[in-house]
């Protein structure tokens, strides 16, 4: 471990970075991020999709770290290690503006009314810049990001604008959460701190904004690496419930059925998420995505360690966020992300990694999608929701072939396990703080002036 | 220094003992961007007054529900160093509680014994004074409420002269943010420094944020607290002596206005 933790210092190509997915609200395309590639397939077209870019490379040049659609899917922005925030339409695939960072970039929101791009770099400081309407890819001179907040040498996890526009929610590594009023001149900055919403015991890895029937505001959900998911009335900052997802004594089912039975329904599930415990890297329970419907009545969750994903019911009015069911999808398969489709009822879970080292690069991914969320959703009866075969996946093999190149057809079960490995390091190294031995500290204070004279102190 | 050798050596009572600085000395800087290696309480409610103010929670600790009837920190020193300000400002406020949060170990440690030695030889008095070792960069949050305080103190801060350093300001737009959010409208915020560019640096970050507004002359002249700021700290004796210039940037926090723009 004491070797790993210096050589991950220079060999930072050593990374592996985790899969990313992200459906279209409308649910007219879907866009996967896997290393520095982007990879867009439209539905409604039924084909893959060519990014142009006039002024840049369409492509990035490294790892991308964010993906999201904003202002109800007209647009797409993209970000990473490239320090390039890259925002396309999605009528035309074109990337119409290229924003440059200083730092690497952790993660993106756009606003609803697309009106601002914001993106966190990796010092804790969310930047803004404003996009123009009609702009046809000509870059402004004087258009600059300008600072828009900050979280103090913190690296942002998560950047999510609340769904009335009026705040916007940020989290970090060292467990907090922070809600700021988006002001309607955000480019002097968010200066007015609505909350903090403080109670995560370890780095919060992921946000979303639910905002339940005959409620007259929205709610805040969080996950962490401290294993749980918490609800949150992000107004008042007040904690509303925790649900424990790490400890299988507490998978009481929402709706009465006794624990027993669910453990035997998915003890693969279960078993499989124990046989990680052998494995030189730590078992943990730190949930690494969150994903709900809009109006809450599903959550979803992915737990690295996991092989499938755990599904949450929320109970706002009674202040209750309890787990459902566990949907095992299969051995080795650990998901990074998690993409919703709101209206056709469509979870798409995507695992892999992209790892660059010196023999080169290594990507693989793959794509699963849980459908009949609605049959779940009604309690009706049948084991819901349930895992598409390939051919019954929208876009179906001309889909699978543009995300998951020919891997698909033949399983490689040895590489998936070494992917599934890579992506828990990947999100490892991302989010948990680098714990030094006491020797190993000294070690790197050799070279203090102060250290050198100790001897002549006293 | 040797100002505490002279303290009477009350028998074997080691309490009533000042704690002597040579034993904590430390290096003047500590790097705000390391990651900590102390406790950071999860949300304001799990700071331990009782270990910080036993004294006050001693005479409530009758009526469990008089919980939320008991007083708050209102004032905190950021970086108090040995902690002159807070032993100046305790008998001036004698029924507020008040905390300095310094980020290096020894010198912490040298504030805690000095406060419970204070306490010891002056029977009912320094119970409402206070320190605690952390980042207050990275966790203010963590200690207090949305508009808890009512006074915070940046006496004589890091001034980080180079350029690449800037951002390990104590005082920076960004992190104002965060001591306005813990602060009540109307609380103030008192920075002093000998360095002239930093004053300049202080009062400009101030000035260009929404929710600071600088105070009035005649009530800078009438605030008693002002004139602790350049004598009551080490540091500012030190410059004292060495016949250096100070400069002040106090200013009230301020509700925010409406968002027109």
């Amino acid at each position: 471990m004491e070797e790993e933790v210096h050589t991950g210092e220079i060999n930072r190509e050593a990374e592996a970075a985790p899969a990313l997915i992200a459906v279209h609200p409308l649910e007219r395309s879907i866009a996967l991020a896997l290393g520095y590639e982007l990879r867009v397939f439209d539905f409604e077209m039924d084909c893959a999709v060519t990014l142009t870019d006039e002024a840049y490379s369409p492509c990035h040049s490294d790892a991308i770290r964010a993906i999201c659609f904003g202002a109800n899917g007209r647009l797409f922005v993209s970000a990473g290690d490239d320090k390039l925030v890259k925002i396309w339409r999605t009528d035309t695939w074109h990337c119409i503006r290229t924003v440059c960072s200083d730092k690497r970039v952790s993660a993106v929101a756009i606003s609803h009314d697309g009106l601002f791009v914001t993106f966190a770099d990796k010092f804790g400081v969310v930047w803004i810049e404003r996009l123009e309407e009609d702009d046809q890819g000509q870059a402004s001179v004087d258009k600059k990001a300008v600072p828009l907040l900050g979280h103090y040498c913190s690296i942002i996890t998560s950047l999510k604008f609340s769904p009335d526009g009026k705040f916007i929610a940020t989290a970090d590594r060292d467990f907090k959460i922070r809600i700021t009023i988006f002001p309607k001149g955000p480019l002097k900055g968010a200066h007015e701190i609505q909350n903090f919403c403080l109670g995560h015991t370890d780095f919060v890895s992921c946000l979303t904004f639910i905002c339940p029937p005959d409620c007259h505001q929205s709610f805040l959900l969080s996950g962490s690496g401290d294993a749980t998911v918490r609800l949150w009335d992000h107004v008042s900052g007040q904690l509303l419930d925790t649900c424990d997802v790490g400890e299988k004594e507490n998978l009481l089912l929402g709706d009465g059925r006794t624990p027993e039975v669910y453990l035997q329904s998915t003890r693969n599930g279960w078993q499989a998420g124990l046989l990680d415990s052998k494995e030189k890297v730590e078992y943990s329970a730190a949930v690494t995505d969150i994903n709900a419907l809009p109006d809450g009545s599903f959550v979803a969750a992915a737990i690295q360690g996991l092989h499938g994903v755990m599904i949450l019911k929320c109970d706002v009015p009674a202040r209750r966020l309890f787990i459902a069911k566990f949907v095992f999808v299969e051995e080795s398969f650990v998901p990074t992300r998690l993409g919703l489709s709101s209206s056709a009822k469509l979870l798409w879970v995507v695992m892999g990694a992209s790892n660059v080292s010196k023999v080169g690069v290594s990507k693989m991914a793959q794509l699963r999608v849980l459908s009949d969320l609605d049959k779940f959703l009604s309690n009706e009866h049948g084991d819901y929701p349930v895992i598409l075969k390939d051919k019954d996946m929208p876009g179906g093999e001309k889909l699978l072939l543009q995300f998951q190149g020919s891997d698909h057809v033949t399983k490689q079960d040895a590489a998936l396990a070494a992917t599934a490995t890579a992506v828990k390091v990947a999100m490892q190294n991302l989010l948990t703080k680098k714990q030094y031995s006491l020797e190993k500290r000294d070690f790197r204070k050799r070279d203090r002036n102060d250290r050198k004279f100790k001897k002549q102190q006293f | 220094m040797s100002k505490n050798d002279g303290k009477a050596t009350q028998g074997k009572r080691q309490s009533a003992h000042l704690p002597r600085k040579r034993f904590y000395r430390a290096r003047a800087h500590s790097n705000p961007l390391s990651d900590s290696h102390f406790p950071i309480p999860i949300s304001p409610a799990d700071v331990d007054y009782s270990s910080h103010y036993p004294h006050f929670l001693h005479s409530s600790k009758n009526d469990p529900d008089e919980d939320d009837l008991l007083p708050k920190i209102s004032f905190a020193d950021i970086g108090c160093g040995f902690g002159g300000l807070l032993v100046k400002l305790s008998p001036l406020f004698p029924d507020t509680l008040m905390i300095g949060m310094e980020l290096r170990d020894k010198v912490s440690e040298y504030v805690k014994e000095r406060i419970l030695a204070l306490r010891a030889s002056n029977p009912g008095q320094y119970e409402n004074i206070s320190v605690v070792r952390t980042n207050s960069m990275k966790y203010l949050p963590n200690y207090f409420c949305k508009g808890q305080l009512s006074k915070i103190f940046f006496l004589f801060p890091d001034p980080h002269f180079k350029e690449k350093n800037h951002r390990r300001r104590v005082i920076s737009l960004q992190l104002l943010d965060e001591y306005a959010y813990v602060m009540e409208v109307g609380g103030i915020i008192y920075t002093i420094t000998d360095v002239e560019e930093l004053g300049d640096w202080m009062k400009l970050c101030l000035d260009s944020h929404p929710l600071f507004s600088a105070i009035l002359e005649e009530e800078f002249e009438a605030d008693p607290v002002v004139k602790l700021l350049a004598s009551a700290t080490e540091e500012g004796q030190k410059v004292a002596r060495n016949g250096g210039q100070t400069f002040y940037a106090v200013f009230r926090r301020i509700a925010p206005e409406d968002p027109i723009v």
